[in-house]
Formats: structure tokens, sequence, C-alpha cells
């Protein structure tokens, strides 16, 4: 079972949470100038990446907070979690990254 | 006219009967208590700790306890406050009285869930079965309490004493993790001499 860092409880087994779709989208300040494209492109279009993924994740069983992960998509590795409204970390280990595309080849 | 009477039945009442004990490990179902949850800032953290009796913990994982009444850190602005043998409603205004000037939020929950104790040296093994948090005493030392699964219901849990829990469940899922648990101590329930050879 994956472990997972809440960043207020801990690793946590996977179990305990549940996945909130990718990270930092930005609500536009004024929907109503939008035309149609670009609001459907706020609510559908998601970035789909082999690779480094941010994304929300809830502790529903838990804290019952949302926050920050970055996964590896290809591996299922964790790279860091962190709290909503932290700015992502950066720049990401490059140790894990190069482990991470390594192992995803292999898949 | 007919006059109702409402009289709160414990949910594990009817499965709890008849329950064999083990010196291992051992179920009881824990007396009925008044439960609010409080939701609030920082700014009325301190408020409703006097309000309640029990300074709320900020750690996270901790329950505080004093005088028959606990506080649970459920999440960074949620706590689960438990009084046993209080009135709920009478803790509730009380409670509420106190806390009219900050914005926060409380909500009496006592008839959501009924509580229930584990105990002996192998009920960290017994817990297992369904729930895999490290439940070792490094991990969850006395005194730490959290919300997480065991096996398909969502418990509260807390270690009282080294080889004391205590579970709080919600009443619909209450016979279910009672069982589940009886049936993960069967191997404990009988000495080896007792047991049929199969």
């Amino acid at each position: 079972m994956l472990l997972i860092k809440c960043p207020f409880c801990g690793p946590r087994p996977e179990l305990e949470f549940s996945y909130g779709g990718q990270a930092h989208i930005a609500r536009p300040k004024d929907p109503a100038s939008l035309d149609d494209e670009s609001w459907a492109e706020y609510l559908y279009i998601r970035s789909n990446p082999k690779g480094l993924h941010a994304e929300r994740w809830r502790h529903i069983h838990g804290c019952a907070r949302f926050f920050n992960v970055q996964r590896n998509t290809a591996s299922d590795a964790i790279v860091a979690t962190y709290k909503i409204g932290e700015e992502p970390p950066k720049p990401v280990d490059p140790g894990l990254e190069e482990w991470s595309s390594r192992s995803g080849a292999a898949l | 006219m007919v006059e109702a009477t409402i009289v709160r039945v414990n949910s594990l009442a009817a499965v709890s009967r008849d329950s064999a004990s083990s010196p291992q490990v051992s179920l009881a179902v824990l007396p009925d208590a008044a439960k609010l949850v409080f939701r609030g800032r920082p700014s009325s953290i301190g408020a409703a700790g006097e309000a309640f009796g029990v300074e709320l913990p900020q750690t996270a994982n901790r329950f505080r306890e004093a005088a028959g009444r606990k506080a649970y850190w459920l999440g960074p602005d949620e706590w689960l406050l438990e009084a046993i043998g209080v009135d709920s409603s009478e803790l509730f205004s009380t409670m509420s009285e106190k806390l009219a000037s900050h914005s926060c939020s409380l909500v009496d929950v006592s008839h959501r869930s009924d509580s229930m104790a584990i105990r002996g040296p192998m009920s960290e093994y017994v817990l297992n079965h369904g729930c895999p948090l490290d439940l070792s005493e490094r991990a969850f030392p006395v005194g730490m309490c959290t919300r997480t699964i065991l096996g398909k219901s969502p418990i509260v849990l807390s270690r009282t004493e080294q080889e004391v829990f205590h579970l709080d469940v919600w009443r619909s899922f209450s016979p279910y993790v009672w069982s589940f648990l009886d049936e993960a101590r069967q191997e404990f329930l009988h000495d080896q001499s007792a047991r049929s050879p199969t």
C-alpha cells in the first residue's frame, strides 16, 4: 500500500485519501468576460503528463484537509506534499526525477 | 393525546450481549456521552476550551482529558468534544452562550456515534486486521487519536492506555465494527487445548 505524507498528520496509508484532480488551476477572476472556448478550457481541459504532475489530494478519513502532491504519473512515486496555498517545492530533487523517469521507462 | 417518549438505545446493545471475555483481548461498550464537534479559527480555540473545561489540543492527532471530559484533535480547525454522563443539550447551550461572540461552529453529534473499547495485549494485533496504521507505541503513543478506517467503516481511534484503545463509530456502522473485531479475535477466545482437532 502506498504511504502518502499528509502535511498535517504525517505518513498515512493510501486508503485514507481521496483524489482531487489537477492542482493550481486558478478560477478566472471575471468568468462573464470569457468566451466559450476559454471557459471550456478552464472547466474541462487538463494536462495529462507522463511524469511529474501536481495534483490535489484530500485526507478524507483523517484530518479531512485538502493538500497538494507532486507525483510521477509513470512510477507513482510521490515526490513532495505541501499545504494548499504554498508554492510547489522547486526545484524538484533531480535524483528522484531521474529515478522516476528511469522506472517510468521500464514500465 | 398520545405522549411519545424517545429513548436512546445504544446501537451496540444487541450485538455486545453475551460477549466472551478473554485476557488477551476483550471488547466493551463505553457509556453514552455528550458529543459536540467544534470548528473555528485560532482566535476562538481558547474560548472553546474554557467553555468546555478542557483546553483544546493544538498538536496534531492528540487528545486531552480532564474530569471525564475529552477533547480530540480531528483536524487543524476541528475538535470532537466528549463528556460522559452529561446532558448534551445542556452542554450545548452553555457552550454556545459562552461562544456567542466568536465566529465558529458548534454541532451536537451525540446521537451520531457510539463508543467501544478494546483492551488487552493483543488489541493492536486485532485492530490491524482492518486498520493499516502502525499501532506500535512508537508510532501511536498513549494520548494519540485520529480518524481512520477499520474494515469498511470510518472510525475515530484513540489510545488511552498502553493496552486500551477507544473507538468512536457511527451508529449504523457500529454492529459491523463490533462483529469485525469479534471475529478477528476468535483465535484468542479459546485456549489451544480446547480446540477441536481438524
